[in-house]
């Protein structure tokens, strides 16, 4: 779908003429990354990190192909063979760390992605499956990201492929055995080794799929914007190709620029010195931490220490190790329903002064908070922090958004955004409704913003 | 609104099992509890600096000081070698230190690596050759722990990097070793065990190494430099810094070269992102 | 900018971007250098990596080689055949010295002067890499007595040279030097 003003491709060679009616592939890329795809005019830079992961994901996928040539999984040499490509092979050095600091640059740009979605909202609809879609990207990620993490197979890769395995025996019954099956053996050894690497090379190409079809989800409603009113009329649009290319093109080199920083000054800053002691089971790191990106979620995991007990008879309802495991994959998942919990009408987090509040004052210092506290040591103080942070999080989610989309009185809305770009002594083409002026808040002048319920 | 309904009963419940199970009983325990007691030794721990003027690689513009990695070759091969294995680093890789293909072919040659003999398959010994590997001082991780009252000696090739702030705990802990003060030792009751030496930058101060740079003068630098133990043990800190990342200048070189062209391109990528848009934006009124 | 007024005009931008043009193609340009110097390092990593180039070298000991017995041992990974030559086979690879050849060669020219009796190649035959026979005792030596080559029939003559079938070339001699008169070292 597109808007009826998109322009159309119109193949000017006899090739691609040709080409048009045996493989439109030129067309598709035209209508979806091209002049033919017509976007909100004003996006500001926070909507450049959608190319940005796409970006990331290509460089993985390169530097990763190029490192699995001279890497081997078999726990025997699999560090050796890592400093085999930092020390012998051609440019190794600079793959591997491109590979390591990518990965963390990945998540960089994925947080500032669903930052972006959370404050306006970009999850309501019309757009919940662009949304749906993300967290599964986001959880595939996750996946990925780890699985790489034990590859090296230094100190750190062993422990983590140990605790985190670990998290699925909580689960009652079966847990013991799946952790078994997991491993392929009772510690991580040269089976979960092969495993992990089989997947980890297998995972990028499944986000590549679901991407697309997050791209695919997109072209349906078109992008959001900051306004959070929908798209009306062409002068609200400007074609994708040059707009938001050159934009997107200039978003890549400051990206760039931060990137090569980290690669060539401080290409193990964001790792663990520990991972570069290999790996021996007899050992354990003084402070066990998984890579910066997973802090929120370790924190979070870290936060149960208390079994669910039936107060004065003893009995454990849950015990603490699955209460952990529960609340970790909680937080993401509540993402999930996050369309249906949140139903104000009004997208924008500019237009809604409540949640404009407990957005910036409790949500992202929650967020700095889990992100700092789950690298810590596992004490006191940090232990209750973690609890009284990880509550804000799911109150947050659960019963705050609800609550406040109910009782929230939002600002006016600008009629288009047209008028929120040009402002609003633009000949409009349309009579308005509600303004700052006449204050009669509330009013939602905009039919496309009415709840689907 | 039954998604919402369910949602909010759902996140209540949570934080009513986290506040009331988890927070307020931690909470108990943190005000009325014992404190929390960190061992005594924690009381001595200084955290290590590196040496004064800092090394020569430090920064975005570091490069190798080549005569300093030679004497910090010196040092290992005279001093740590004993125990340390270097198993990532080969002969060949001494070329990068400023020595000749010749010297590195004698060099190599002054070493003796497990070889196996031609004709019989026995295994045996011979000199090195530049493409062998530093040899193993201990055949096995057993034979090491035996030979060592049960500490393995660690392989140094990527002691820098997996220490944090490598080079300087090295320095650092080379020159550390001591005796911890008296009166306060008295006093918390702290006593390095039988076996071990006291070191103020080590972890928990009490380390399995005895003093390996024990006096001035142990090493004769070939360039006559004087070896006074800072001295030993800042060359032989950078030197480990080589082994640990012998591409560690190439990488500064190359990221300045990269991140120079990058400016460049993103300036022009910007000046055409603002030529493009301004034909759009019209001026606000 | 060429329009004060608050509407949008396509052509209007369209008539800026003609005029400042240089500047996209400077910034597309910039571009597709960056991309294109990106492929060197991706390229150059498939290439021998630097333990491999690291030339090692690999001593021989000749002395308990009988004339016309021959020894596989390996260098560089690839197979290396050292063959002492009977006086008859020097005979007959001297004879053969000025016949026309694929790629003429004397024996002088493959072997070291003062131990013209000691045949030192690379096991790997110069059409499409296989292991030639020959060098073991009842291998098949092919028609000029030396070697051949089971996999697309190339016959090389006692001092290694091409005679007939499909390679280019006689059996490469690697570098050696004699560092005793009964060791040698190759590389």
């Amino acid at each position: 779908m597109s808007f009826a003003w998109a322009k159309q491709y119109e193949p000017q060679s006899t090739f691609t003429k040709w080409l048009d009616e045996k493989l439109p592939l030129p067309r598709l890329v035209y209508n979806a990354v091209g002049a033919g795809y017509p976007v909100p005019r004003n996006l500001n830079y926070m909507w450049n990190f959608g190319v940005l992961a796409g970006f990331c994901l290509m460089l993985q996928i390169v530097t990763g192909v190029i490192l699995a040539m001279h890497y081997a999984a078999n726990a025997q040499v699999a560090f050796g063979t890592v400093e085999h490509i930092m020390r012998n092979v051609n440019w190794g050095w600079a793959l591997r760390y491109a590979h390591a600091n990518g990965a963390s640059f990945f998540f960089i740009v994925i947080y500032l992605h669903i930052f972006r979605g959370l404050f306006y909202s970009s999850y309501k609809a019309p757009r919940e499956m662009i949304w749906l879609l993300g967290v599964v990207i986001f959880l595939l990620m996750m996946a990925t990201a780890f699985m790489g993490y034990v590859l090296p197979w230094g100190q750190m890769s062993f422990w983590g492929a140990q605790v985190i395995t670990g998290l699925f025996s909580a689960i009652p019954v079966v847990g013991e055995p799946l952790q078994v099956w997991l491993l392929g053996g009772f510690a991580p050894d040269n089976a979960a080794l092969n495993r992990f690497f089989s997947l980890h090379f297998l995972m990028p190409f499944v986000i590549a799929g679901v991407v697309i079809l997050h791209i695919w989800a997109l072209h349906i409603p078109g992008s959001s914007n900051p306004a959070g009113v929908e798209v009306k009329q062409e002068s609200d649009t400007v074609p994708f190709h040059p707009y938001y290319t050159s934009k997107d093109g200039f978003g890549l080199g400051v990206f760039l620029i931060a990137f090569t920083a980290m690669v060539f000054f401080l290409p193990n800053a964001l790792g663990h010195p520990d991972n570069y002691i290999e790996a021996n089971p007899l050992s354990t790191p003084a402070l066990i931490v998984p890579e910066w990106y997973f802090y929120p979620f370790y924190a979070i995991l870290r936060a149960f220490t208390g079994d669910l007990t039936i107060p004065f008879t003893g009995i454990v309802l849950i015990p603490a190790k699955l209460l952990g495991v529960i609340g970790m994959f909680g937080s993401i998942l509540v993402w999930f329903i996050l369309p249906w919990l949140d139903k104000s009408p009004v997208r924008s987090g500019h237009y809604r002064p409540l949640f404009n509040k407990f957005f910036w004052f409790g949500l992202i210092p929650t967020m700095a908070a889990l992100f700092y506290l789950g690298g810590a040591h596992a004490e006191e103080p940090y232990i209750m922090l973690s609890q009284i942070f990880t509550a804000y999080y799911f109150m947050h989610f659960l019963v705050i958004l609800p609550i406040i989309s109910q009782i929230e009185v939002p600002k006016p809305l600008p009629f288009s955004i047209t008028e929120a770009v040009l402002g609003k002594d633009t000949p409009a083409e349309a009579p308005r409704t509600g303004t700052a002026a006449t204050g009669d808040a509330g009013t939602l002048p905009d039919g496309s913003l009415q709840p689907a319920e | 609104m039954s998604i919402r309904l369910g949602g909010i009963i759902a996140g209540l419940a949570i934080t009513l099992v986290l506040v009331l199970w988890s927070l307020v009983p931690g909470v108990y325990n943190f005000v009325f509890g014992p404190p929390a007691e960190k061992p005594a030794s924690y009381a001595f721990y200084e955290h290590g600096e590196g040496p004064a003027g800092g090394f020569s690689f430090d920064g975005p513009m570091g490069t190798w000081d080549v005569a300093q990695l030679q004497r910090g070759y010196q040092v290992y091969k005279e001093v740590c070698s004993a125990c340390h294995s270097l198993k990532f680093v080969a002969f060949r890789n001494l070329q990068q230190l400023g020595y000749t293909e010749a010297e590195v072919d004698a060099e190599a040659a002054s070493w003796t690596v497990p070889g196996i003999d031609q004709n019989t398959g026995e295994v045996n010994t011979r000199p090195g050759e530049p493409t062998d590997y530093f040899p193993m001082p201990f055949p096995n991780a057993i034979a090491a722990a035996a030979a060592n009252n049960n500490a393995i000696p660690p392989d140094l090739s990527l002691m820098t990097k997996a220490r944090h702030d490598g080079s300087n705990y090295v320095y650092s802990l080379l020159t550390g070793y001591g005796e911890p003060d008296p009166a306060k030792a008295a006093k918390v009751g702290f006593e390095t065990p039988a076996g071990l030496y006291f070191n103020k930058h080590f972890p928990n101060v009490n380390i399995a190494m005895a003093p390996p740079l024990a006096i001035d003068g142990q090493v004769t630098y070939a360039d006559g430099t004087n070896s006074t133990i800072p001295q030993m043990a800042e060359d032989v800190a950078a030197f480990l810094t080589w082994t640990a990342e012998p591409s560690l200048v190439e990488r500064k070189q190359t990221g300045w070269f990269v991140l120079g062209f990058l400016l460049f391109a993103t300036a022009l990528a910007f000046l055409s992102y603002k030529q493009i848009w301004a034909g759009l934006k019209p001026k606000k009124s | 900018m060429a329009s004060d007024t608050a509407v949008i005009s396509e052509t209007g931008s369209e008539e800026g971007v003609r005029r400042r043009d240089w500047i996209h193609i400077a910034a597309l340009s910039t571009a597709g250098v960056g991309g294109a110097s990106l492929l060197f390092p991706l390229i150059s990593q498939m290439a021998p990596s630097a333990d491999v180039l690291a030339a090692s070298s690999t001593e021989v000991d000749i002395g308990a080689i009988a004339a016309g017995q021959s020894i596989k041992t390996t260098f560089r990974k690839q197979p290396l055949f050292v063959k002492r030559l009977t006086p008859e086979e020097i005979a007959a690879a001297k004879k053969d010295d000025g016949t026309s050849m694929r790629d003429p060669q004397t024996l002088a020219e493959r072997t070291k002067e003062g131990h013209e009796d000691i045949l030192i190649t690379m096991g790997v035959c110069t059409h499409l890499g296989c292991v030639p026979l020959g060098a073991a005792e009842g291998e098949n030596k092919g028609e000029f007595g030396g070697y051949f080559c089971p996999c697309h029939g190339s016959h090389y003559d006692v001092a290694g040279r091409i005679r007939k079938g499909p390679a280019p070339l006689n059996l490469m001699v690697p570098e050696y030097s004699f560092t005793s008169d009964t060791v040698v070292r190759v590389g």
